[in-house]
């Protein structure tokens, strides 16, 4: 018999210690190529300018684009770029001077070729890639795409389209001009410098850590707090201890989220504008790498385990419903666990032995002997073995189990409930009394009728409402206990309103 | 049972062999109804119908001829009659006919399709605390998939267990008992000559939960490989369905386990219990409760324990 290999082992709680990347001087070359790698369009402007039909040799491409790329640059806030056509009428003087005797058609033509392909219209993606290569943390050479832009476009406000320069041209091809932007740079430097050398960073490291952690343990609760729900919803206190568990937990997601994106947003901006100019600042530069990644998986788990905890609250109710409305059992169980195994753990092994081993004896099922004839094994011998084919495990065929008719109640039940609470407007009732009232009629019934009233606690106004419905019924509330043998809780009060039918269509009307 | 023809039913074998059944129907009331004679091939379909039930991992659904043996043996006694008999003289014990468990069978204790621990676990023969370990493995796999009385007798549940969740399920009680043991400052460990008196949880609680490999397979004396294998068993027997691969495999009942461990080896493993003079009380409610911390336990990874005993 064979088992399944064991799965890789769960992510640990305490964070995966990721082998440290390769050498400062390694990622500092990585960084240079990249750098390099912007600066390649422009070269490339000159170059292909030659293809051009006409006379466009006179022509400096890479001063256009560097003059255009600083005009977007000076041109762009927060909230938008340049347009298009601004850049190329600012950029047309320069072009200009550059070749007077030419047409200022062609003046034109050239400043929007420069424009174009800076954004390089031609590709899919509008944007360059170049290939480099590392050394990974096993010693392996690693060719990698390196995909940048240098002017993007984004949507403005009303559908126009706007022209920003990207981080990389900033950095690379304005950088080295606008003293603003290198100012930044240093500034993000020495901010990271200083985050390092006080402890900062390792702080909010032990911090996210700490707190995926709890995450994980919130998770972890919250998934055996389910499992023995959907076992037995009474060994799970759904009233005090796991809504507040529920709530806790939340607060916690919302406060680390808010937390760990602030995080995020300052030490990626640090790890991406800090240069790993000596061994000190690519040591830097890997803590906030580390960190980044550590914050990242913190996220992903905060967000996890959000999703989880809305799923909680439906789960519950979907099994109390199954169990606590299911129909007794007609014959009494055994409690396999209560009345065997915990009884049979204690006594000595030769006496707890005669006890598995009758359970063993009746508790498998049966096995159809095999009964084997001479002239088949000889054949079965004699038979080649047969070459198997890579086409992969088989398919198991899927079981279908008929999902059987298990509704509680009847049709009839259900009129008789409905007529139960078909209340006037004008007189509402408690809950006793109709209970009271359908347990003359039915033994069953009560439970119908109790299930109908608490769903009417939260009636579902939104659908009454599309479904033009003209009264509605609902059941509210107002402290009272219900004294009941079958039942507890609030004696809510039962009644039905009348809605404004010819108002909600007129108002759907007007929407549609 | 005179509406069989003496020429092709063999009339003293059938009688006592329904009767052995537990389900001859007063021959009177069929009689009056339809005196239509047997035929070989109602035999020859009743015998079929056994067949089928042989085949636990068949599903009536999906087979038009099993589930028309099924039909005639809800509307005709005396076809009903002739299939308990034959599965009576195969030794095998006829728990239910129904199309939702098909004709589920049980092999009585002395029939050849019986299971023997020395067939199922070749060191268990030799090996007690082998022995003990794969049986309660079993017990331990039906007691999580029914945690309640309720489910066990509720026809439409279907419980759903995992090996991991097994083990650590059965750790924990041992845990506790170890735990109770020292309270009350009694030396549990067990006399060297009499390894029979020694309590059935220490064995467990000694036993490796996992183990490493040189093929990357589940070590096959651990506990979590003792109950794989129990699981793996009842998923050929008929009785669990795989439904993933989380926490060392998850599967879910069906409705001929339930009615196994209902009707056959619970009652049994009690019978034992109450010959052993143990008179367990329980008032009926749930006895397994949400687990506590677990941390100290080490636990297999993902066992997803809800539950300790109280």
């Amino acid at each position: 018999m064979t088992f399944p290999a064991p799965r890789a082992a769960a992510p640990q709680p305490a964070g995966p210690h990721r082998p440290a990347p390769g050498p400062a001087a390694d990622e500092g070359l990585a960084r240079r190529l990249r750098a390099l790698a912007c600066t390649a369009p422009l070269h490339d402007l000159d170059v292909r300018k030659a293809n051009l039909a006409g006379e466009y040799g006179g022509y400096a491409m890479a001063e256009v684009a560097l003059a255009v790329i600083d005009l977007v640059t000076l041109h762009m806030d927060f909230d938008t770029g340049a347009d298009h056509d601004e850049i190329v009428a600012r950029v047309l003087p320069r072009i200009a001077a550059q070749a007077p005797h030419r047409p200022s058609g062609e003046h034109e033509r050239v400043a929007r070729w420069v424009l174009e392909n800076l954004v390089n219209v031609g590709s899919v993606d509008r944007g360059f890639r170049a290939v480099y290569g590392t050394f990974s943390t096993e010693g392996e050479y690693v060719r990698r795409d390196y995909d940048f832009k240098l002017i993007e476009e984004v949507p403005g406000a009303g559908g126009s389209v706007f022209l920003r320069a990207t981080d990389e041209a900033v950095n690379v091809l304005v950088g080295a001009l606008d003293t603003d932007v290198t100012s930044a740079q240093i500034a993000a430097e020495v901010k990271l410098e200083v985050l390092v050398d006080r402890g900062r960073l390792a702080d909010a490291q032990l911090a996210a850590e700490q707190a995926r952690y709890r995450t994980v343990q919130y998770a972890e609760t919250l998934r055996r707090t389910l499992d023995a729900t959907r076992r037995n919803v009474r060994a799970v206190d759904w009233l005090q201890t796991v809504p507040d568990m529920i709530a806790e937990a939340l607060d916690h997601v919302a406060d680390r989220y808010r937390h760990e994106n602030a995080i995020l947003t300052n030490i990626r901006k640090a790890r991406d504008e800090t240069e790993a100019a000596d061994d000190k600042r690519g040591e830097h530069k890997r803590r906030a790498a580390e960190l980044v990644d550590i914050v990242k998986d913190c996220i992903r788990r905060h967000t996890q385990l959000q999703s989880r905890l809305l799923e909680a609250g439906p789960l519950f109710r979907a099994e109390q419903d199954r169990q606590a409305f299911a129909t007794p059992a007609a014959r009494s169980g055994l409690d396999l666990y209560g009345q065997l195994v915990a009884p049979l753990l204690p006594l000595p092994v030769e006496q707890a032995i005669r006890v598995t081993d009758a359970f063993f004896a009746r508790g498998t099922g049966l096995r159809t002997p095999t009964a084997v004839r001479v002239g088949d094994l000889v054949d079965v011998l004699l038979t080649p073995p047969l070459e198997r084919e890579h086409l992969g495990a088989e398919m198991p065929e899927p079981d279908l189990v008929a999902t059987p008719d298990d509704s509680r109640f009847s049709e009839e039940q259900l009129d008789a409930a409905m007529a139960l609470l078909d209340l006037p407007a004008d007189a509402p009732r408690r809950l006793s009394g109709l209970l009271a009232d359908a347990r003359r009629s039915d033994p069953e019934l009560p439970y119908l009728v109790a299930l109908l009233a608490v769903h009417a606690a939260s009636p579902p106004v939104g659908t009454a409402y599309r479904q033009g419905e003209q009264q509605l019924l609902f059941a509210v509330d107002d402290g009272t206990e219900l004294t009941d043998p079958e039942f507890g809780g609030a004696d809510l009060i039962v009644g039905t309103a009348l809605l404004d039918a010819a108002g909600m269509a007129a108002d759907r009307s007007e929407v549609a | 049972m005179t509406q069989y023809d003496a020429d092709e039913v063999p009339q003293q074998d059938l009688g006592s062999a329904a009767g052995a059944a537990g389900r001859s129907v007063p021959a009177a009331g069929t009689e009056a109804v339809a005196p239509a004679p047997v035929t070989p091939a109602d035999a020859a379909d009743a015998a079929r119908l056994v067949a089928f039930g042989l085949q636990p991992k068949l599903v009536p659904a999906r087979d038009a001829g099993y589930a028309e043996l099924l039909r005639r043996h809800r509307d005709e006694p005396a076809f009903a009659r002739l299939a308990d008999a034959v599965a009576a003289g195969l030794g095998l014990i006829v728990l239910e006919v129904s199309t939702r468990a098909g004709m589920a069978v049980a092999a009585a204790e002395d029939s050849v399709f019986a299971v023997r621990m020395g067939d199922y676990a070749r060191r268990a023969s030799s090996d007690s605390a082998d022995r003990f370990l794969h049986g309660l493995a079993h017990l331990a796999v039906a007691a999580l998939a029914f945690p309640r009385p309720e489910d066990l007798a509720d026809d439409g549940y279907i419980g759903r267990i995992t090996v991991n969740g097994v083990d650590a399920f059965v750790r924990q009680a041992c845990r506790r008992l170890e735990e109770r043991a020292a309270q009350d400052g009694e030396n549990s460990d067990p006399a060297s000559d009499a390894p029979g008196l020694e309590a059935a949880w220490r064995i467990y609680a000694r036993r490796s939960a996992t183990g490493a490999t040189k093929d990357a397979r589940r070590l096959a004396g651990s506990t979590t490989g003792i109950i794989a294998k129990a699981v793996a068993f009842l998923v050929d027997s008929g009785f669990l369905q795989r439904t993933g691969d989380d926490a060392g495999g998850a599967y879910r009942t069906t409705a001929r386990y339930q009615l196994q461990v209902r009707d056959m080896a619970g009652g049994a493993a009690m019978t034992e219990l109450l010959e052993l003079g143990v008179v367990p009380v329980a008032d009926g409610s749930a006895s397994l409760l949400p687990g506590e911390d677990t941390d100290a336990l080490d636990l297999v990874a993902d066992a997803g324990l809800p539950f300790h005993a109280p």
